[in-house]
């Protein structure tokens, strides 16, 4: 996907120019791209007189955002302390070996990107698996497959 | 002095009075959970059928139908709640919409199937009012979370919401406020327990062209939700505390750190700011007062770190949130430079029932140092997950057993874990200690944002120290090297004790290092990280001998130290584990008892979950 700079500046131009808009301009970003493309930063860079090594560390430090291209679909499962003692570790090493990706990892055709994430917050329902936006609740590493296969299927009639 | 009354505090009572005349408490309604907990189970599905059947029955005129925020009792999601009676369904499906459509609302007939049953008398309950979990709670920040809908104004003004902005502005000075607070007793509810009356007052006093105030709604700890489960049911009572404190404070901007992780709860949050501006009880010239303040909704970037209130100034100024020593407190110097107030989320919601109340009211509640209610979210391997507000202070047994209903599938419980990654494990035989800041300080933990996680005999408590420090060395920002590199050697020696590698003397180091790492850090991450390692020592040093001498894992959860058996005496030979297993670890004909073959089994434990007959086991 190229980047539009058009885009890059109408999204700038929402949050300012000052210091306190970039952190806001790049999670858009990468909620449009799923990930910060350098062009993109480096437009960013441009138009908030911010030097790219100021832009690269706030991008680097903070978790939400990826410099590397991600899936078209993101998984995320959540390890925290609910999950963790309900099983989110087997959880995510099944979706990991359905996918053959390790967390943080893209499947070789773009698809799927999993990810672990530290809490999700709705830990009475533990453990908790998001796919592309739609939360499941009470998952087990069994019911793993019959999700995926599911979502897959919809997916392929929804796109033809 | 108090000050005279003006019109447009009038006004918001004609504006309540007049919502009122439109609302007929005795009409039939049906509320749904919309709550991200339901939600996860399909709770917007079941709005939807509930509103196609209410058509199709020809009743919409004389029904109303709500998505509320979460009540709390996640478990037993979703949830539908029909009122004015209170009839209770739990775990509603959307094929049952016709069904209660059809037998309650029509014939005012129950439909028994979908009644909540108490696990300890086996009993079913028809009426919300009459569950345990919901009986023995003291609901006042939560009291509205499950009757209004979030998504309205009108439903807050209508339970009498901003009532305490209209009384602080009109009635009292900005001292008063101050002083109200103060004599509350009310402590910071992110964790710390400082008085929030004084942290009000020392960034009053500070002198600064500008005063800013935030909310933290930055809520990393995992295994804590109520400030999520606040907003989705609430925002506008949390939005009226924030405008109370800046008006008692002085400050005209004001900032809502929230996780990027709760889109819901950003959503419903920023719909409130922007419906309370349009109602003039944000922005200019609030109500006419002459006050004017304004609030910008900051979203997170995912860095637990940023829960530190050094850490989200910087965040907010669009900096890497990397924490700086105090003082300077951010009352002297916060934001640009600026006298800055943090609070939390439930800190600001109960500011507006305090100014209605009056300090004494909630002094009345909880104990004698720590004042009030708190909302605990009861989570882990327990019957009744969710969200409980209880007074301070009553006992972790009474929180765990009597309104968390016990544990599940019979076992045996065996710790709780408050405080995240910062607080501690206590044990069963500590679970008569009052639910207090300074109790649960004693016992080695800390109360935190108030996640408590149920652990039973099948938790092991090595491996929850482990999980713990993986956490924080992940989240560490790498500023101090004691945390930095600290956390990171402990993980490290709980991974290698994890994995059958352990030697003597790696507990003692463990604590060394633990104190040192606790001495040399600047902020609450790295000064608490070592929390959790060096309390399940404290309490639970067996297990981790066993792992390190004896190489076995008592609670049969960690991989390497562990071996998967089928007993075939109870293996029918159905052949479900070895269709699930990915390693072709499994053999035998059907009908038969299944064997596992040790070498090529990756302990997985998919065998053991799809198991109907417990023959799967750890040895």
């Amino acid at each position: 996907m190229g980047v539009e700079m058009g885009y890059i500046d109408d999204v700038i131009d929402k949050y300012g120019k000052e210091q306190r808009g970039l952190i806001p301009s790049l999670l858009e970003i990468q909620n449009e791209y799923h990930y910060l493309p350098v062009e993109a930063l480096q437009r960013v860079s441009e138009r908030m007189s911010i030097p790219k090594i100021q832009i690269y560390q706030v991008a680097s430090f903070y978790k939400a955002f990826s410099l590397k291209p991600r899936g078209k679909y993101i998984i995320t499962v959540c390890l925290g302390t609910a999950c963790h003692v309900r099983g989110g570790q087997m959880l995510i090493d099944q979706v990991g070996r359905l996918l053959d990706i390790k967390p943080g990892e893209n499947t070789k055709d773009m698809q799927f990107t999993l990810e672990a994430v530290n809490c999700l917050g709705c830990c009475a329902l533990g453990p908790v698996m998001v796919l592309d936006g739609k939360y499941f609740g009470s998952m087990a590493a069994s019911k793993v497959e019959k999700v995926l296969d599911k979502f897959m299927e919809r997916e392929v009639t929804a796109n033809g | 002095m108090a000050k005279e009354r003006t019109v447009e505090a009038i006004d918001l009572e004609q504006r309540r009075e007049k919502i009122l005349a439109t609302q007929d408490p005795s009409r039939v309604s049906i509320k749904v959970c919309g709550g991200t907990g339901c939600l996860a189970l399909a709770s917007d599905e079941v709005a939807a059928a509930f509103e196609t059947e209410l058509k199709k029955q020809g009743v919409e005129g004389s029904v109303e139908l709500k998505t509320t925020g979460c009540p709390g009792f996640c478990e037993q999601g979703p949830l539908v709640v029909i009122h004015p009676e209170g009839i209770f369904y739990t775990h509603v499906k959307p094929k049952d919409a016709a069904e209660i459509i059809a037998q309650t609302i029509v014939k005012k007939e129950v439909v028994d199937r979908l009644l909540f049953k108490d696990p300890k008398t086996g009993e079913k309950i028809t009426y919300e009012t009459d569950v345990p979990f919901y009986k023995q709670q003291t609901r006042i920040l939560l009291k509205n979370s499950g009757i209004i809908d979030p998504r309205k104004i009108e439903d807050y003004i209508a339970v009498g919401g901003y009532k305490g902005l209209a009384k602080a502005l009109f009635e009292m000075t900005p001292e008063q406020v101050i002083e109200e607070v103060k004599q509350s007793g009310l402590r910071g509810r992110g964790g710390a327990g400082f008085s929030t009356g004084k942290k009000w007052e020392f960034c009053r006093n500070a002198i600064g062209e500008a005063k800013y105030i935030i909310c933290n709604a930055d809520e990393g700890d995992p295994g804590a939700f109520q400030d999520r489960g606040l907003i989705e049911g609430n925002p506008h009572s949390i939005l009226e505390g924030i405008i109370i404190g800046a008006y008692a404070i002085g400050a005209h901007q004001g900032f809502i750190y929230i996780r990027n992780e709760y889109p819901l709860a950003v959503e419903l949050i920023r719909l409130a700011a922007e419906q309370a501006k349009e109602n003039g009880l944000l922005g200019e010239n609030i109500l006419g007062s002459g006050f004017s303040f304004n609030v910008d909704i900051q979203l997170g970037a995912g860095a637990f770190v940023c829960g530190e209130e050094t850490a989200m100034m910087a965040s907010i100024e669009g900096r890497t949130g990397e924490p700086h020593a105090r003082p300077p407190y951010p009352a002297q110097s916060g934001l640009w430079g600026m006298p800055t107030n943090i609070n939390n989320v439930k800190t600001w919601a109960w500011v507006p029932h305090i100014i209605n109340n009056g300090a004494s009211w909630f002094g009345q509640m909880g104990t004698d140092k720590s004042k009030g209610t708190t909302i605990f979210s009861i989570v882990g391997k327990i019957q009744n997950t969710g969200l409980a507000e209880v007074p301070m202070g009553i006992s972790l047994r009474h929180l765990v057993e009597d309104i968390g209903g016990g544990v599940t599938d019979g076992k045996k419980l065996k710790a709780v874990q408050t405080g995240g990654p910062s607080g501690g494990c206590i044990p069963e035989s500590l679970w008569h200690l009052p639910v207090d800041y300074d109790s649960l300080a004693e016992a080695g933990t800390i109360m935190g944002s108030g996640g408590i996680i149920v652990m039973d005999e099948s938790t092991c408590m090595v491996d929850i120290a482990r999980y713990f420090l993986n956490f924080s060395k992940f989240e560490s920002c790498g500023k101090c090297t004691a945390c930095r590199e600290g956390v990171e050697r402990m993980y490290e020696i709980l991974d290698y004790i994890t994995r059958g590698y352990g030697r003597e003397g790696d507990i003692e180091l463990l604590e060394e290092l633990g104190n040192a790492v606790k001495a040399g850090s600047l902020c609450g991450l790295g000064q608490t990280a070592p929390n959790p390692v060096l309390s399940t020592i404290r309490y639970f040093r067996s297990e981790y001998e066993a792992h390190i001498r004896d190489k076995t894992c008592p609670a049969g959860v960690c991989r390497e130290l562990i071996t998967f058996y089928i007993i075939p005496e109870k293996c029918p030979g159905c052949g479900l584990c070895l269709r699930n297993c990915s390693e072709k670890a499994i053999s035998g004909e059907k009908g038969e008892p299944y064997v596992i073959d040790e070498s090529k089994c990756i302990a997985c434990g998919l065998c053991r979950e799809v198991c109907n007959f417990d023959a799967v086991v750890v040895r």
